[in-house]
Formats: C-alpha cells, structure tokens, sequence
C-alpha cells in the first residue's frame, strides 16, 4: 500500500496537469474561434473564384491547358495537410492514416507514390517512412498566409508539369463542426474540369447565363486564373485543417480534464482510507499501550 | 448623380470593399477600363495597379494586385489577392519592399545567383503602386 505522503504527491501533480490541459482547452477554443473566423472570410473569395472559373471552363477549351492534361498515371503526389503540433487527439494519426490507406492501395494497382507535406506532424512521419517526400512545409501552421499557399501550390505544380508526377491528391482535416474533423481526399491535379462544371450548373439554376466580354481572351484569363486557382484550393485545405486543429484540441483537452478529475476522486478516497487506517492503527496501539500500564 | 452599381472587393482575408457606387475605373491587362450601372457582362484580368471608384462626390483609390472582375446584373466583383484603400496602404513596409526589391534587381543585373527576375519585379511594381497610391514621392 503506498503511503500517506506519495498518494498526496500524485494528487498534487495531477492538479498540476488538470490546470494545464484546462488552459490549452480554453486557448484552443479562442483560437478556434479566430481559425473558423477566417475560413468564413475566405468563402466568399473561394466560392466565387470557383463560379468564374466554372464560368470559364464553359467557354475555353480546357484540352488546351497543361494543368489540366490527363496522363496516363504512373506516379502519384499525395499532398498532406497536418497541424504542426500534437496534443490534439488522434487528429493528426487520422489524416496520416487516410494518407497510408490510399497510398497502399494505389501500390496495389502498380503505381508509385510520394509525398509532399505541409504541417511539422505529417512531414516528421511520412520522412521516417518508406516513402519519398518531395516537399515539405512546417511551422507555418500557426499563422497560415496566402503566399504559404502560394509555395506549396507552385512546387506541386511545377512537379506535375514536369511529368515527375502524374497526379496530385489532396489530404486534409475537413471541418465538419466543432465535434467532427473528417480526413478528406480531394484531386488537385490535373484540375477535372467535370468538378468545374458542377459550380456552373449551380450557379445557373436561377437565371439565364450572361454572355460575357473576355478581357483578354477565355483562354489567357483561364490561363492565368489556373495557377491561382491551385492556391485557393490549398489554402482552403490549409485553414480547413487549422480550425479542425484547434477543435480536436479543444475536445482532447476537455476528454483529458475530465480523466484527470476522475483520477484526482480515487486518488482522494484511497487517500482518505489510508488516513483513516493509519489513525485507526495509532489508537490501537495507544489503547493497547494503556491497557498494558493499567496492568 | 445617376444609377448606382454595386462594388465588392474580395479578398482572400477579407471583404474589403461593399459599396454602392457611381464609376469605377480598374486596370485590365489590355489597359485601363471604365464600368458604370448596367454594363454588359464582362470578365477581366487585372493587373497591378490603381482601381478608383467614384461615389457621389467621393473618390476612393486602391491598389490591387493579381486579380480578375467580373461584372453582370449590376454588380461588380473584383477578385484579388490584396487589395487596400489608399487610407489602409502600410507605407513603411511598401518602402521597405521597394529596397528589397531594388537590391534583388541589381543582384540579377550583377548575374550573382539565380533570382527569379520576372518576381522582383512584380514585387517592384507592387511597392510602387501602393507608395503612388498612398500619396508618397517615389
């Protein structure tokens, strides 16, 4: 049986981790509230780039663009999103874990595979792993910034148009509320012109689709639009990730406050028991002690 | 003064215009164009540069950077990956990037390294665009 003294300093140091697992969930919910904040900023931009660009797709001829050529599929980039830091539940290990899952299946159809990350957790794994990595970002998770997007979407993009790979696939935490993140997979490149068209048909549902004036042609526009587009779609991914993030900490750290409390509960009964034991002990031996003297 | 349009300005951090306004004048990539109410429909590339819009007797500069518009049913959305009014422009910084840039450029004639020239430069033009806009001698 433990004494008196350790039980009390295992009380104590677990008051200490339940102070600071209550801090980081109430750190994760503020920033939660900044990261939700800006991926509702991002929308409208996001939502109407992909309208215009559906809008475009309609009218160019899209065979006529690199990034979207179709190959035959030899290798394959797996994009990793990932947070930069852990303690936040089995959030990293699930998109790390739909990462693999695809991966091996596209071995089994022959393919070769490689990685590119962004986010310290995905990078450190898949750089111990057997795979290739080709690219890779970290520690910019914290403060996520267009032109982080920028660089990630021209390194992709530059290893698709130089034929080392043949397709480009889109691992991240999806946001689906505060309670869920769902690893998601999304095809980056070549960019399905099919995806494009579906904004379209939407967008047209309501009202006649206007005939525009191109300045200058559909092609050039789309042209430049393209690479751009690439960026919206990663920095998308990026913030998705960053809120699913702070929600999985936030639930983690709630999940770990509680066990804490509970442990802090037995821990007290037991130590109350063992306090009573030991004066229960002490009188015995007093009144065994007087007994002996009344003798 | 007549109908009046409406003007939005995205970014992809934030809204930064919502407006209705007058005329707006935007600097396409086969030049400098004009909009008013009930424009055709029209998709455009912008370049970097100035973008005024006219409100009543108000007169707001901006500049923008790598961006499209689109206009149709009286609207016009432009699209850019920064966009600031000229009261917003952050002057220390656009004159620190000038420097940067001005350094990069002479590196490039000087043929040390590789740098990317075609970036230094829009980089240049940038820097020079928000210090006209902000009203600073350049």
């Amino acid at each position: 049986m433990p004494s008196l003294r350790d039980i009390q300093l295992k009380i104590q140091g677990i008051k200490k981790t339940e102070q600071i697992t209550k801090a980081m969930n109430m750190v994760a919910a503020a920033k939660l509230r900044g990261a939700q904040e800006r991926m509702e900023q991002f929308r409208p931009y996001a939502e109407k780039f992909a309208s215009v660009m559906g809008v475009l797709s309609g009218s160019a001829n899209p065979n006529a663009f690199p990034l979207m050529e179709i190959r035959d599929v030899k290798k394959v980039l797996l994009l990793v999103v990932t947070s930069d830091r852990g303690l936040c539940g089995a959030f990293n290990a699930n998109i790390i874990n739909a990462a693999e899952k695809m991966a091996a299946s596209l071995k089994e159809e022959g393919k070769e595979v490689a990685f590119a990350c962004i986010g310290r957790k995905g990078a450190s794994y898949f750089q111990r792993s057997e795979y290739e990595v080709l690219y890779s970002s970290v520690d910019i998770m914290g403060n996520v910034q267009m032109f982080n997007a920028r660089q990630a979407g021209k390194e992709v993009s530059n290893l698709f148009l130089e034929g080392e790979v043949d397709q480009v696939q889109l691992v991240y935490g999806r946001f689906v509320n505060v309670v869920t993140q769902k690893p998601t997979l999304k095809q980056l490149l070549p960019i399905a012109s099919e995806g494009l068209g579906e904004v379209e048909e939407e967008e047209e549902s309501g009202e006649a689709k206007p005939v525009y004036i191109y300045e200058p042609s559909p092609e050039e526009i789309l042209g430049t639009l393209m690479p751009l587009y690439i960026n919206v779609q990663i920095m998308h991914s990026m913030l998705e990730t960053v809120a699913s993030e702070q929600a999985a900490r936030m639930t983690a750290m709630d999940n770990a406050s509680r066990a804490c409390k509970d442990m802090i509960e037995t821990l007290t009964l037991s130590y109350n028991k063992a306090r009573q034991a030991a004066i229960t002990s002490e009188l015995m031996d007093i009144v065994g002690g007087a007994e002996a003297l009344k003798g | 003064m007549a109908e009046k349009f409406r003007l939005e300005v995205v970014t992809p951090s934030r809204l930064v215009v919502s407006d209705e306004v007058d005329l707006v004048t935007a600097p396409g990539t086969d030049g400098d164009f004009g909009v008013m109410a009930n424009h055709a429909p029209l998709l455009a590339s912008l370049r970097i540069g100035r973008m005024t819009y006219y409100k009543d007797n108000e007169t707001v500069n901006m500049a923008v950077s790598g961006g499209f518009c689109e206009v149709s049913n009286n609207r016009m959305t432009v699209l850019a990956e920064a966009a600031e009014r000229s009261d917003e422009i952050d002057v220390e910084r656009a004159l620190r990037a000038k420097e940067r840039a001005e350094r990069r450029l002479q590196e490039a004639e000087a043929g040390r390294e590789k740098i990317d020239i075609a970036r230094a430069q829009a980089a240049m033009t940038r820097a020079l665009t928000r210090l006209k806009i902000a009203g600073q001698e350049v």
